[in-house]
């Protein structure tokens, strides 16, 4: 279907499902019981899964195909960030204009600092990207401040002259970003017997585009022009050897790769319009880094996965506080209860970081493959209880994983 | 690569099973009509106190985090009912708001304003906050104001001292009782002419974001309408932790006194380093060296410990106030938690009560009656003297404290003593003054 082989066909339509239903999925406890702590169902959250999968599989493009390790993708997501807010500023608050220039804009801060940074590769290539992405986001920080409003970030205000559309409403309050007057902040509850589900306009924005990002992405995965990637990745040195030259290909995908962070940037301030300088900050670009690694680089849907599993810990265990915890436990004897909680005390809130990082060295250590080798592993397990179809359980795990 | 082969009896049959799919929820659908963001519907309210956990400051927010606690246990009747019983207004009764118990929710604004509103959002869409209040930057207040202006709650803006605050970034659902860097300078500049006289040589060291650009401002118009003159104006990267290299300029600068427009983590290390530098112990253009720390707190006296005798700065309270209201919120504090209070647990604790009362004269949670309830709203009996929520601009008018590093601490608290009152009359100034001019508070949001 849709030009996919078999295998695509199935992740996409199970990338499409979950992207579909995610309001009930990430809501599996009832409002009212105690584990409602631990749902993500609402709006903020799951647009930010989304638009961290799309910024993850567009570095995974870079990363997983051609290996170049970029430290500085976070620059353009900050970039498109601020394209957008500047054109709710200046044109209407419509989010397609701001998406597309967030885009434009990505891309050619890419193709500047790819044209630079390709002429190296390994750890130098590393240490270029990092090196202008840090020098963005202190531009952002204090010299251009004028454009970028330093520290606190990029706001739109009742002033700004937005010249397709109103710059303020009718009863004076500062205009919604919306798509052809659905606003994107919108979101219905609907409740179900206990349980209630969020449906976010912005949400089902964001997940209709991830998905074409994903599609995009699978496409150049099978294309000729990925296979010239995985060669780069490779033996660059042999393909230069074949007269083939490697740089045009490394540029268009780096140029990609930027382009998808824009549209992540686009988006995220389409949901929230405000652009901050830390949305550039190193972190931010290792972060990405993180969520790659931790779901798999080099793989279709793994980048997704890290993505939500970083964002789920950022949003959720650090909103535990001690008072939740003694909620929990309060159970148990008073002696045993105040020990439970100073053991657990570290990992929760603040210090989710801890508990993060803790997660990422297990699967680092036992599951190289990220979160889909272990899902690979899990699935195995359970073909081989299967003897009647273990021949072809066999032939398709040799091919190669994705 | 293998199509797979589409029938049209395949087709119909998913169609008409995704479509009853799509339409099954509707069936449940209860409808969730209400006037106003997050209406609490049942036995509770929730608040959402939204403070700096972790980052340059992260005292501040510990403190801030005390302190609402106490006010939501004031407002549920426990304790001993701290401020409530000094307050002007009588409408708090100990059963929490309009009868509804209050209960709360946490997180980490890690002092940036991404991470700031992505909490805050949290609070508003999966918590059901109704306000958020805290905040120890004025660039996440700001921030955090801007998106509850936009989803239709409450800000109860924390510790946030910058102009802008409720100048140029003014919205009609932000309120703030702390004061700003305009009164810090009106109510420093006379106690500076009269200690260190009116022909002086000032460098600047300036945090960079809202704050420091305001504050430094403000500094800097008061000082040279003394007649003082500014050398230079350094702005520092709020994440800096290490100043000499902005110290070492300051000596061969011909400035005699250094401002430090600083606060929290950065104000302790960069006092530290520039006293290291033995600026305090030298003569320039034979006067004695001076450091001025326009906005100061006992949190950053102690961290900087002995630096920090003799210098200069204002704040918005401290716990040695001998009014009613001030001894009794520093009593209860110190009962619950062994130490005094801090300014930025101050003004936490009052922005809760201040917003609960106005719940209740109003009888609604909706902002729009909230806010018209705090505008205009003069009060006392909480710590600062008699009070008013300016209508204007959303800003308390109210005395200010200079203040000075004790040269003989007798506890490891007391290490700020009171030079002087300075009236509300002298920091007051119009809506429209220059420093502030720019915004526009414009309607006030109730959301849904």
């Amino acid at each position: 279907m849709f030009g996919l082989g078999k295998k695509d066909t199935t992740v996409f339509v199970v990338v499409i499902i979950l992207a579909l239903c995610a309001p009930f999925i990430l809501n599996p406890f009832p409002t009212g019981s105690s584990l409602a702590q631990f749902n993500a169902g609402y709006p903020d959250l799951m647009q930010r899964f989304v638009i961290f999968g799309i910024f993850a599989i567009g570095f995974n493009l870079l990363f997983g195909l051609t290996g170049y390790l970029s430290f500085g993708h976070a620059a353009f997501l900050g970039m498109g960030s601020y394209a957008a807010v500047w054109m709710f500023k200046l044109l209407s608050m419509n989010v397609i204009p701001a998406i597309v220039l967030s885009m434009i804009v990505a891309g050619l801060f890419a193709v500047m600092i790819g044209y630079v940074s390709l002429r190296r590769s390994g750890i130098y290539f590393s240490i270029l990207t990092l090196a202008f992405a840090q020098m963005s986001y202190n531009l952002a920080y204090s010299v251009l401040t004028p454009i970028t409003n330093g520290e606190t970030g990029l706001q739109i205000t009742l002033d700004d002259p937005r010249i397709l559309g109103a710059s303020a409403t009718a009863d004076g309050g500062i205009p919604v970003t919306n798509l052809f007057g659905l606003e994107m902040r919108h979101f219905t509850t609907v409740d179900v017997a206990g349980w209630s589900f969020n449906f976010s306009v912005g949400y089902y924005l964001c997940a209709v585009i991830m998905i074409l990002a994903f599609y995009v992405a699978i496409r150049i995965f099978r294309s000729p022009f990925g296979m010239m990637l995985r060669a780069i990745k490779s033996n660059q040195q042999r393909l230069y050897y074949t007269g083939l030259n490697a740089r045009p290909y490394t540029l268009a995908v780096f140029v990609i790769s930027g382009m998808y962070a824009g549209l992540a940037g686009g988006l995220m301030a389409s949901m929230d319009p405000l652009a901050g300088p830390e949305r550039m900050q190193w972190t931010a670009s290792g972060e990405v880094v993180l969520m790659t690694i931790l779901g798999g680089a080099g793989t279709l849907i793994g980048p997704v996965l890290g993505a939500g599993f970083i964002k789920y810990f950022e949003n959720i265990f650090s909103k535990i506080n001690d008072g939740v915890l003694h909620g929990w436990f309060a159970f148990l004897p008073d002696g045993l209860e105040n020990f439970v909680i100073a053991i657990l005390h570290p990992f929760v809130g603040k210090g989710w970081h801890l508990t993060l990082g803790l997660m990422f060295m297990l699967v680092v250590i036992f599951l190289p493959g990220g979160l889909v080798e272990g899902g690979q592993r899990i699935s195995k397990a359970l073909k081989r209880n299967k003897p009647e179809d273990s021949g072809a359980a066999r032939k398709a795990n040799h091919e190669p994983a994705e | 690569m293998s199509k797979s082969t589409l029938t049209r009896r395949g087709v119909l049959r998913t169609g008409a099973v995704a479509g009853a799919g799509v339409a099954l929820p509707t069936i449940f659908t209860s409808s969730r009509a209400s006037a106003f963001t997050n209406e609490p519907t049942g036995g509770t309210v929730t608040l959402g106190f939204n403070v700096p956990q972790t980052g340059p400051y992260a005292d501040e927010g510990a403190d801030e985090l005390r302190a609402f606690e106490l006010a939501v246990e004031h407002l549920n009747g426990g304790g001993d009912g701290g401020m409530i019983n000094t307050f002007s207004s009588k409408t708090l009764d100990g059963t929490g708001i309009l009868g509804k118990k209050v209960e709360y929710v946490t997180g980490d604004t890690q002092t940036k304003s991404d991470a700031a509103r992505a909490s805050a959002k949290s609070m508003i869409e999966k918590d059901g906050a109704v306000m958020i209040s805290g905040g120890s930057s004025s660039g996440v207040a700001v921030a955090v104001q801007g998106l509850c202006q936009e989803a239709g709650v409450i800000f109860m803006a924390g510790l946030t001292h910058s102009n802008d605050t409720t100048g140029k970034d003014k919205k009609a659902n932000g309120f703030r009782h702390f004061f700003n860097a305009y009164m810090s300078a009106a109510a420093l500049a006379p106690v500076l002419e009269k200690m260190y006289g009116s022909d002086r040589k000032a460098y600047h060291l300036t945090a960079d974001y809202t704050w420091g650009w305001t504050q430094q401002e403000s500094i800097q118009a008061a000082t040279e309408a003394l007649g003082w003159e500014t050398v230079n104006n350094v702005l520092t990267p709020l994440a800096q932790t290490d100043f000499s290299s902005y110290i070492a300029p300051v000596l061969n600068s011909g400035a005699d006194v250094l401002v430090l427009n600083h606060y929290g983590g950065n104000m302790v290390n960069s006092l530290t380093n520039a006293v290291q530098f033995g600026l305090r112990d030298k003569q320039v253009n034979g006067k004695n060296f001076e450091i001025v720390v326009p906005l100061y707190s006992r949190l950053m006296a102690r961290g900087a410990g002995e630096n920090v005798k003799g210098i200069f700065g204002s704040t918005n309270w401290h716990w040695s106030l001998q009014d009613e209201g001030s001894k009794a919120f520093v009593k209860s504090f110190g009962t619950k938690y062994g130490f005094p209070p801090s300014q930025a647990a101050h003004t936490c604790y009052v922005q809760t009560l201040l917003y609960a009362d106005a719940v209740q004269r109003a009888g609604s949670f909706n902002p729009c009656e909230v806010g018209a309830a705090l505008e205009g709203f003069e009060f006392d009996g909480l710590g600062n003297g008699p009070t008013l929520y300016r209508a204007d601009d959303h800003q308390c008018f109210k005395d200010v404290l200079v203040v000075r590093g004790k040269e003989n601490p007798e506890s490891e608290f007391d290490l700020l003593e009171v030079v002087e009152v300075t009236p509300r009359a002298q920091v007051e100034y119009a809506p429209d003054h220059p420093m502030f001019a720019g915004g526009n508070l414009g309607s006030c949001n109730p959301g849904a």
